[in-house]
């Protein structure tokens, strides 16, 4: 995984909340067996809209997606987290974030940043009335700047250590296999196994 | 202070703890499909990983398979190759696999259930975020993304922050044509498709205890839709009964028992929120709109955006509107269905079925629209031929299909045109969830049947 330290990029206004999992990326585009390719089916039923804020010049090249509450409801496809990284989003802001999607962004290096609705609102302000404002991201220090403006946001250190370190998860619990053997000596026996298969 | 449900279920499977890291979980159960898979099978390939304990994973079929002509080769190339590259892990990763043909062959969480792998006190991922069907049984199970597949079948564990529990208390009777699709559709309706969002729900209350276990996992299903991961429900002798006799229940049964009745919340637990609703005054219900939140009581009337205080409710409200071609003060009972679907992993198991076709029984759907039975996996099928349920479905006029998610996600040929509205047992009415342009209003199965029956969104007392 690539480290996130900072990033310096411009937005995108999408207005709206409940942007679910299945709007991201409908359920047709979820066939490949791969990583890659996936910014095809980004949005796929509005970018049919000329109107849709991604099909608009003056967005083109953003890597900052500013978004409504609740965004990535619905089903865990991963495939939207690639689908947005794919298309080249760096970085989500939202006010609330379903919770499979934030995390299955955090392990993929997609930063998620919950900003308060109000702040959310400015910046679809500021960057409609100039869509060439720089937004920094910096995840050292938490924060995202704009236009003169510095917002702290949340984020747990162990993610936060994790994203700066380019670091996976797999290779990070396989450290801790002991602990997973001496639980696993102390499992009891009436848990149900797959195999062997009883019919 | 007592713990609750789900905090005596994490901290059983807690291997490691470290100040400020999550805690690391280990994982009784991963189902594996076709569509979440491929990847994760790739990442362990590239790193040189083996599979930890295939003896505690499972894999079926169920997103991308057609539901017609399943004797014969997947037509669609790039689903066959899906499928075809699940069986090939499988393969070579020594994981059982129940492939289209087979008759554990379904939508994985109907699969899990009936085979008895799916027990009190467990913790169940899967890369689905219906997952939470599981938590019916007491168990702490949950939807995971593609990485984490990866993860849990790297080291059998996860990586997890400990989430925040609510109860939901539903107290009171159900009236006769109410089910627990209608007590989570409410639920959801009342707090919002973000109110769940952090907590673990534990469904409690008389009205809960009363469900059957089919309806139990009805109500943890969609609790992914209240944005809660998961959902479960105390085990008692409902469940014990449930998973007697099933192919992998406990051969010490008993010692098992013993200890799935441990698994309650202590009367002196505290939930970190709590949320009330009464059984006794719940209609069937209904969604507009195209979030699972945008739902009403089947005798009211279409909303108006404007009547709705919240600015970003106001907005989404008159979307919704648009998208599913309705005006504002309509009776829900005048707008005319051109499909049902009865199935899902929400409502396609036996009962469901039963249910459906009691309602439908020497009568005919309505000639202005199709009905596609898809029963939730191969055994709820031959399951339902056996009582003559197909025989039911067929003479009503509806189609009787093999398993599958089918048109809950139309991943499949199993698809809405543009425009044409369905009524459906699934858990989403996204915009275009069940096919580009597509209209779906969600139902239990007894409204699904009333619906059908009639032509237009109604309930089995309006027959």
């Amino acid at each position: 995984m690539e480290k996130f330290i900072t990033h310096v990029g411009t937005g995108v206004p999408l207005r709206r909340s409940n942007v679910d999992t299945d709007q991201i990326i409908p359920a047709v585009y979820l066939k490949r067996v791969t990583r890659s390719g996936f910014e095809d089916g980004l949005f796929a039923a509005w970018r049919n809209d000329p109107e849709f804020v991604l099909n608009q010049p003056q967005f083109k090249g953003a890597t900052v997606l500013v978004a409504g509450a609740d965004f990535g409801t619905g089903s865990s496809r991963e495939h939207a987290v690639w689908a947005l990284q794919n298309y080249g989003f760096k970085v989500v802001i939202s006010s609330r974030f379903a919770d499979i999607f934030r995390g299955n962004s955090l392990k993929g290096g997609l930063l998620t940043i919950i900003l308060e609705q109000a702040e959310v609102e400015a910046m679809w302000e500021a960057i409609e009335a100039a869509p060439a404002t720089p937004i920094t991201i910096n995840l050292e220090e938490r924060t995202v700047s704009y236009a003169g403006k510095s917002l702290p946001f949340a984020i747990d250190d162990y993610t936060r250590w994790r994203l700066m370190e380019g670091l996976d998860d797999i290779g990070l619990t396989l450290k801790q296999t002991d602990f997973i053997d001496s639980f696993e000596k102390k499992r009891p026996a009436y848990k149900p196994a797959t195999l062997p298969i009883r019919s | 202070m007592g713990k609750t449900l789900a905090e005596k279920i994490w901290a059983e499977h807690v291997v490691r703890q470290a100040n400020g890291e999550p805690d690391l979980i280990y994982i009784d159960l991963h189902l594996i499909h076709e569509v979440t898979s491929p990847q994760a099978f790739d990442g362990l390939r590239l790193a040189g990983r083996r599979v930890r304990r295939p003896d505690l994973t499972i894999a079926t079929e169920d997103h991308n398979v057609p539901t017609l002509n399943i004797d014969k080769p997947i037509a669609d190339p790039v689903s066959k190759l899906q499928v075809d590259t699940l069986r090939a892990n499988c393969a070579e990763f020594g994981i059982r696999i129940h492939s289209l043909g087979d008759k554990d062959q379904g939508v994985v969480h109907v699969v899990g259930p009936q085979l008895g792998i799916t027990q009190p006190g467990m913790t169940i991922v899967c890369g689905d975020s219906h997952t939470s069907t599981h938590g019916a049984f007491g168990a702490l199970a949950f939807g995971i993304g593609t990485s984490e597949v990866e993860h849990v079948l790297a080291t059998q564990t996860l990586p997890l922050q400990r989430p925040k529990t609510m109860a939901i208390n539903v107290e009171g009777t159900l009236k006769p044509g109410v089910t627990s699709k209608d007590i989570i559709l409410a639920i959801i309706a009342k707090i919002g498709t973000g109110g769940g969002q952090g907590y673990v729900i534990e469904y409690r209350g008389s009205a809960i205890r009363a469900l059957s276990m089919e309806s139990r996992m009805t109500v943890c299903n969609m609790s992914i839709e209240a944005g809660a991961r998961a959902g479960l429900i105390a085990p008692d002798q409902t469940t014990f009964d449930y998973i007697k006799g099933k192919p992998h229940a406990p051969e010490d049964f008993d010692a098992a028992v013993e200890y799935w009745k441990t698994l309650f919340t202590d009367t002196d637990a505290k939930f970190d929120a709590e949320v009330n609703l009464n059984a006794d005054e719940l209609e069937p219900f209904v969604t507009w709109g195209t979030n699972p939140g945008q739902g009403l009581p089947l005798n009211a009337v279409v909303p108006n955006p404007a009547d709705f205080a919240d600015s970003e409710q106001r907005t989404a409200a008159e979307r919704a509107l648009v998208y599913m071609g309705l005006e504002a003060g309509t009776p829900l009972k005048k707008i005319a269905i051109d499909t049902v679907f009865l199935g899902s992993c929400t409502n396609g198991r036996i009962e469901d079925l039963r249910a459906a076709a009691e309602i439908l029984k020497g009568k005919k759907i309505a000639s202005t629209l199709r009905m596609l039975v898809v029963p939730g996996s191969a055994r709820v099928r031959l399951e339902a031929e056996a009582e003559g349920l197909d025989k039911v479905f067929l003479d009503a006029g509806a189609e009787w299909r093999n398993a599958g998610c089918s048109m809950c996600l139309g991943m499949n040929p199993d698809q809405l045109a543009v425009g044409e509205r369905s009524a459906s047992t699934s858990n989403r009415n996204f915009e275009g969830r069940q096919g580009k342009g597509g209209r779906t209003h969600l139902v239990s199965p007894l409204v699904a049947a009333a619906t059908a029956l009639r032509g237009t969104l109604s309930s089995p007392a309006d027959l």
